[in-house]
């Protein structure tokens, strides 16, 4: 990869990235440590002809990029736990309209306000339960500079490709740190384009009457189509019904559209897997630590592993139930009480060999804090 | 244009109550948009959860069905993204003043160039009949049952406080004078608050005695006046019928009080782009 290379922080990769992937419309209220990425945009949207607005709340926030996003932008807000919160409901009415946007969420201690200048990963299962009602939901994460530009790109991608809201779950450290960023050259990654309907002007357009291939194409809001959009469940008009077949054709849709493509959103790292005994499994910044160890017993010649999870959700099961079959013991090193160690029991054939290995103290997980888990895991106690 | 042509005949009839106002308020919408000349295709409407909001569906302009209290949210997404679209806000009195307050007054702040149509009746019609921030001291709701203790906006004063540039008041009584403000507000370029009290018979009128939606109607336009023309204290059987109202000792003022201009949001942000592209 050629390009040019910029010392930054995590929150400046992900505005690189989602202005390479063409965002050109960001609403935001500002929350630590999410906060550089909104006033970046700020700076470089108007640059590039794009729109940036700082609304009266996350509520506003979400809603403003839903309505953007409609007319044909591609559109972003960043924030973090209390923020995301307030964000919930509109979250539920894109994901219901399908209307595509990305959702930064870079991740501090809560529940509340908790402690907004320090790391967690607190954040997991509220991304996949947030909204209320059945649903599904996708998110990525990474846990480096250039991986959070390769997947703010991906979030874009996917979002447009499947037209459903998409969830970047970083977290303070990653959005802090500052390390090297090489930026792709234009056209180095592929970038989706938006869908649009075929149909022409003065004929009939149904906003939710699916192609052959079960695509719904778009046209602009406020172009030659008129049609409706609701957040009711709805038929291909957009027009409200609760008509049973109706209601269940459309949950379905929203659910199996994402569920019934896990493996093909699965996005991940792998580090000596194959015949490890001990098989860690991490993300975020979590994951750099437990590179770290990985990297350290391997050169050692012991059979240490690691699966770096950048697809959260939906899980990654298949992949994970695969690379734990011959492992003796499964380590999750993540910065909660077990979310992703939840999922990953649920994955596995064997779930009394998985261990969480975490810190939930505001302070990154480090090298000696999975050694110790390790330890107790091999019998040396604490 | 035939006024039919505006409609979506085919997701009639509406499910609004027998004399509820919201059906005249569409009325009057059509009306001014039908003066006005604008193709259907330039005008945007977006609303939020109520009774009132359903009106979007009927209408065959490009239409957005929310969430409660949050239209003028997702308007402004619209509006700063495609300038050239008319984007208007028809808003229950819950919806745009109870949850949605914080974007209503925003949005006035802002001077975003949207029409805000507030439907006032009073009470959540939606719902069943709770107090809104609009209903008042000493009316009775289902939350109410002791009578509301309270107190209530006025629309007109909170959006001229908040920022609005073009304010005014009608009701379904006044449907022609209504249009006309509709139509004024759509010309105007700004914020503009259009509050069109209404009637909701089914829960307002019966908790609170006014009759049916004739009764209502009736009593809308006793109680009102032009701006500036004629003290309550003239009309005995009035100050009998509405303690409030003597309290006041005015009627309620209907008319265009706020008519200014400020720069627009939207043009300042094509000014930020020119700002940010010389490098300034
Ligand atoms: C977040 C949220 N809270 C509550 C509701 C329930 N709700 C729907 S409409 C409504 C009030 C409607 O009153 P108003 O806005 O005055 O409009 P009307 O029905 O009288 O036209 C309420 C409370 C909701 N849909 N969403
Ligand atoms: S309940 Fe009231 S506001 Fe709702 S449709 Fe009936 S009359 Fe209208």
């Amino acid at each position: 990869m050629k390009g040019i290379v910029k010392f930054v922080q995590g929150n400046e990769a992900c505005v690189e990235g989602a202005l390479y992937a063409g965002l050109d419309f960001f609403a935001g209220y500002p929350i630590t440590p999410s906060t550089e990425i909104a006033e970046h945009l700020a700076f470089r949207l108007p640059k590039a002809g794009g729109k940036f607005i700082q609304m009266e709340d996350e509520i506003a926030s979400m809603c403003a990029i839903v309505g953007a996003s409609l007319t044909g932008r591609k559109v972003m807000t960043a924030t973090s736990g209390p923020g995301f919160s307030l964000m919930q409901e509109a979250l539920g009415y894109a994901i219901m309209t399908e209307i595509p946007c990305v959702i930064v969420n870079v991740q501090r201690g809560g529940p509340s306000t908790g402690i907004p200048t320090h790391v967690s990963q607190g954040d997991v299962n509220q991304t996949r339960w947030g909204t209320h009602g059945d649903h599904s939901i996708i998110a990525l994460t990474a846990s480096n500079n250039q991986d959070v530009f390769a997947m703010t790109v991906e979030a874009f991608n996917i979002s447009e490709t499947y037209r459903t809201p998409v969830v970047l779950l970083f977290d303070e450290v990653v959005g802090h740190m500052r390390e090297r960023l090489v930026l792709p050259q234009k056209g180095e990654i592929p970038i989706v384009e938006r869908l649009r309907t075929s149909v022409k002007a003065g004929v009939d357009y149904h906003p939710y009457l699916p192609r052959e291939d079960g695509r719904l194409p778009m046209s602009d809001f406020g172009g030659v189509h008129r049609y409706n959009v609701t957040g009711l469940y709805h038929d291909m008009w957009g027009f409200p019904s609760d008509d049973p077949g109706v209601v269940h054709g459309l949950i379905r849709h929203l659910v199996d559209k994402i569920e019934n493509r896990t493996s093909q959103l699965a996005r991940f790292k792998d580090f000596y897997t194959e015949d490890a005994e001990f098989l860690l499994i991490s993300y975020g910044s979590a994951a750099r630590s437990a590179r770290h160890i990985v990297e350290r017993r391997h050169r050692r010649g012991e059979k240490f592993g690691l699966l770096e999870l950048m697809t959260l959700w939906p899980f990654p099961y298949d992949l994970v139930k695969q690379k734990a079959a011959g492992a003796r013991y499964i380590v999750v090193v993540e910065m909660n009480t077990g979310q992703i160690c939840q999922s990953v029991r649920l994955a596995v054939d064997r779930p009394e060999r998985v261990f969480l290995a975490n810190r939930i103290d505001g302070v990154l997980i480090n090298p000696t804090d999975i050694q110790r888990m390790l330890h107790v895991i091999g019998g040396k106690g604490v | 244009m035939a006024l039919k042509n505006y409609i979506r005949e085919r997701f009639f009839p509406h499910f609004w109550c027998a004399g509820c106002g919201h059906g005249i308020v569409m009325n009057g919408l059509i009306r001014a948009i039908e003066k006005l000349g604008l193709s259907k295709n330039d005008v945007v409407m977006v609303s939020g959860i109520g009774c009132s909001s359903r009106i979007t569906g009927y209408l065959d302009f490009h239409t957005m069905h929310t969430l409660h209290g949050r239209a003028l949210a997702f308007a402004t997404g619209i509006k700063l993204s495609r300038q050239e679209l008319k984007v208007i806000v028809p808003m229950g009195d819950g919806d745009a003043l109870a949850i949605g307050g914080n974007h209503f007054i925003h949005a006035a702040r802002r001077n975003i160039d949207i029409t805000a149509i507030v439907m006032n009746n009073r009470i959540y019609g939606m719902t069943g009949g709770q107090y809104s921030p609009l209903s008042g001291y000493g009316t009775m709701a289902s939350t109410a049952p002791y009578s509301n203790i309270d107190q209530s906006f006025d629309v007109v004063e909170l959006a001229a406080a908040a920022g609005a540039t073009f304010v005014a008041r009608s009701t379904t009584y006044n449907v022609i004078e209504m249009a006309e403000m509709i139509q004024n507000a759509i010309l105007h370029k700004g914020f503009s608050v259009v509050e069109i009290m209404s009637q909701c018979p089914t829960y307002f009128g019966r908790r609170n005695k006014l009759g049916d939606a004739v009764d209502m109607l009736k009593y809308m336009n006793r109680t009102t006046t032009t701006i500036g023309s004629q003290w309550i204290d003239e009309d005995q059987e009035l100050i009998e019928i509405d303690s409030e109202a003597k309290e006041e000792q005015l009627k309620i003022e209907r008319g265009i009080f706020i008519r200014k201009e400020r720069p627009e949001y939207c043009a300042a942000y094509d000014e930020v782009i020119r700002r940010a592209k010389e490098g300034k």
